[in-house]
């Protein structure tokens, strides 16, 4: 793992920002989409996108809603395979290994890849086994050590407190922003490597939005992160790279600072500027 | 005439249709019924459960016709649910954009509203024939025949209306079809599942066309698969066709505990969906 890879050709006007971030921290890639393409049946949704999401950083996906980024999740952990007539082209690595591989085991990659929704999606079961049923598909363990693992996630997701004393109550009894964090809980509890946050708090109000973003802040030490957002402070607030996309392009990726503080393309500053999208 | 008026004149016009629909609709319904309680209770008796069908003329109940009904009945919904469950997840959860399903879905739809008269022959032909005589288990099979597409539908029905989103947090966390669909899919599901078996039994346990040709009838007690067996639609069918008067008062009972079955099993469909909905 850890490759750093050059450019083999001069660099591309849309990702000048990857190679340059790349330039200034010689920093581990996790994850690295090239010259990815992406196609709902005929309508090429993604166009030569190029992205690295960096090892133990949070990556925030901006843009005007139908650029694409949630598109470029969804092929980040292969959600797309569920679809038919969705199909993408080019290369995503992780950890050097092509994620696009058709002989690739999707659920191994899920497990290392975990994905939080834009809404709250507690299973119909008790709050207990929302995590505990991902777990077991893993690992084989005691009940005391599941104890352990399940409060452990839920400590994590930083909603332990409000919901050790209810373990057994169904998770669909938790307020939206409760439900949330247990989903991130139960995404942690399978110790993935990356996760993908897919506007985790669009549907939340400002508090549970806070505590999610700080959330994110803290998972940042062990897991790699990207996160599709429409709302340009909290990726300011939570992310150190960010990666603006407009009509399926990748046109600049950079770090987090530079991007909102001296975007290098147009575009990028007529959004951040609110000028469109 | 205003526009106002005309439309309040045509508003009152068709409200007055609807409450007269509805009002004729319920009570031909309470006619039925009060017919049916006011005969049937009169010709309830303990021996109504402990007597076997009697000869004209003398005195007897129905034990014979009540086990049979229950034994195919809960034979035939063994054999037909199971067939429907795993046919509706199929259409569901795995091929929900093939073609194959479109076209199971179609020829579902058409058996669902066969007459059963056209299923009993059916079974009739390919089993009765075949065996050389009526048995239960052939009344079994016809009722399962019912079971099936009801279950088929009511299952594939359920499941889609399982969010996609759910669907997909399951996947996200790497869990496996299988999985998923047993302990994700069913589960939110299953007021709507449980439903619509107990819709499937309501409507098989008061058929008679397609037992008239497979298990046809039994005056004695028998819970022999392989022998005709009796049941409470085709001895209400005969007994309420017969001019003796003993008979025609336990077709009346007949018809009361199949109404009542029914009439349990879907006020506790009704209650299952209604928890569904209050969660």
């Amino acid at each position: 793992m850890n490759e750093t890879y050059l450019p083999s050709a001069g660099p591309v006007v849309a990702d000048s920002g990857a190679y340059a971030a790349l330039a200034v921290g010689a920093q581990a890639e996790k994850m690295s989409v090239r010259n990815l393409d992406f196609f709902y049946g005929d309508n090429r949704a993604l166009k030569a996108v190029n992205v690295p999401l960096y090892d133990r950083k949070v990556t925030a996906f901006i843009g005007p809603s139908g650029c694409g980024k949630s598109t470029l999740l969804r092929v980040l952990n292969r959600m797309y395979d569920l679809y038919p007539g969705q199909r993408a082209e080019g290369e995503v690595l992780l950890d050097g290994e092509n994620v696009l591989d058709p002989k690739l085991d999707l659920n191994a990659l899920r497990a290392r890849v975990g994905m939080v929704f834009q809404k709250p999606t507690p299973f119909p079961m008790t709050i207990y086994e929302n995590i505990a049923f991902g777990v077991r598909l893993y690992e084989k363990l005691s009940k005391s050590d599941m104890d352990e693992r399940v409060e452990k996630a839920l400590r994590g997701a930083a909603i332990w407190d409000e919901v050790k004393d209810k373990l057994n109550a169904s998770g669909l009894s938790l307020s939206g922003g409760q439900q949330q964090r247990l989903c991130i809980a139960r995404t942690v509890a399978i110790q993935p490597e990356v996760i993908l946050f897919d506007e985790p708090c669009s549907a939340l109000d400002p508090i549970s939005t806070a505590k999610i973003e700080e959330l994110i802040d803290e998972l940042r030490v062990e897991y790699t992160i990207a996160i599709v957002t429409h709302n340009m402070q909290q990726a300011v607030r939570v992310s150190q790279h960010t990666a603006f996309m407009y009509l399926g392009e990748m046109v600049e990726f950079g770090e987090t600072d530079q991007i909102f503080t001296a975007p290098r393309q147009p575009r990028t500053q007529d959004y951040i500027t609110g000028r469109f999208g | 005439m205003s526009l106002a008026s005309a439309r309040k004149l045509r508003s009152s016009l068709a409200m007055s249709a609807c409450v007269g629909s509805a009002v004729l609709g319920i009570a031909a319904l309470a006619i039925i019924l009060g017919a049916l309680l006011w005969n049937g209770f009169s010709s309830l008796n303990l021996a109504v459960f402990t007597q076997m069908t009697p000869p004209p003329g003398s005195a007897g109940g129905l034990l014979n016709a009540i086990v049979g009904s229950l034994i195919m009945t809960v034979l035939g919904v063994a054999i037909g649910a199971p067939l429907g469950l795993f046919a509706g997840t199929y259409m569901s959860e795995y091929g929900r954009y093939s073609r194959i399903t479109t076209v199971v879905r179609f020829i579902n739809d058409i058996l669902l509203s066969a007459p059963s008269i056209v299923i009993g022959l059916f079974v009739y032909e390919i089993t009765v024939i075949q065996m050389g005589h009526f048995s239960g288990l052939s009344g079994a099979l016809a009722l399962a025949l019912l079971v099936v597409p009801v279950v088929v539908r009511t299952t594939e029905d359920m499941l889609n209306l399982v969010p996609g989103s759910l669907r997909e947090a399951a996947t996200a966390l790497g869990l496996p079809r299988s999985l998923i669909i047993r302990h994700v899919a069913y589960k939110a599901a299953r007021a709507g599942l449980i439903t619509g078996l107990l819709l499937a039994v309501a409507r098989v346990s008061g058929e008679t066309a397609p037992l008239l040709f497979t298990a046809l009838n039994n005056q004695f007690f028998s819970t022999n698969l392989n022998a005709p067996m009796a049941s409470l639609p085709v001895v209400i069918f005969q007994f309420a066709m017969s001019p003796y008067k003993d008979w025609q008062s336990l077709a009346w009972a007949g018809a009361l505990l199949i109404t009542a079955a029914v009439l349990a099993l879907s006020i506790g469909a009704r209650i299952l969906g209604a928890q569904k909905t209050s969660k």
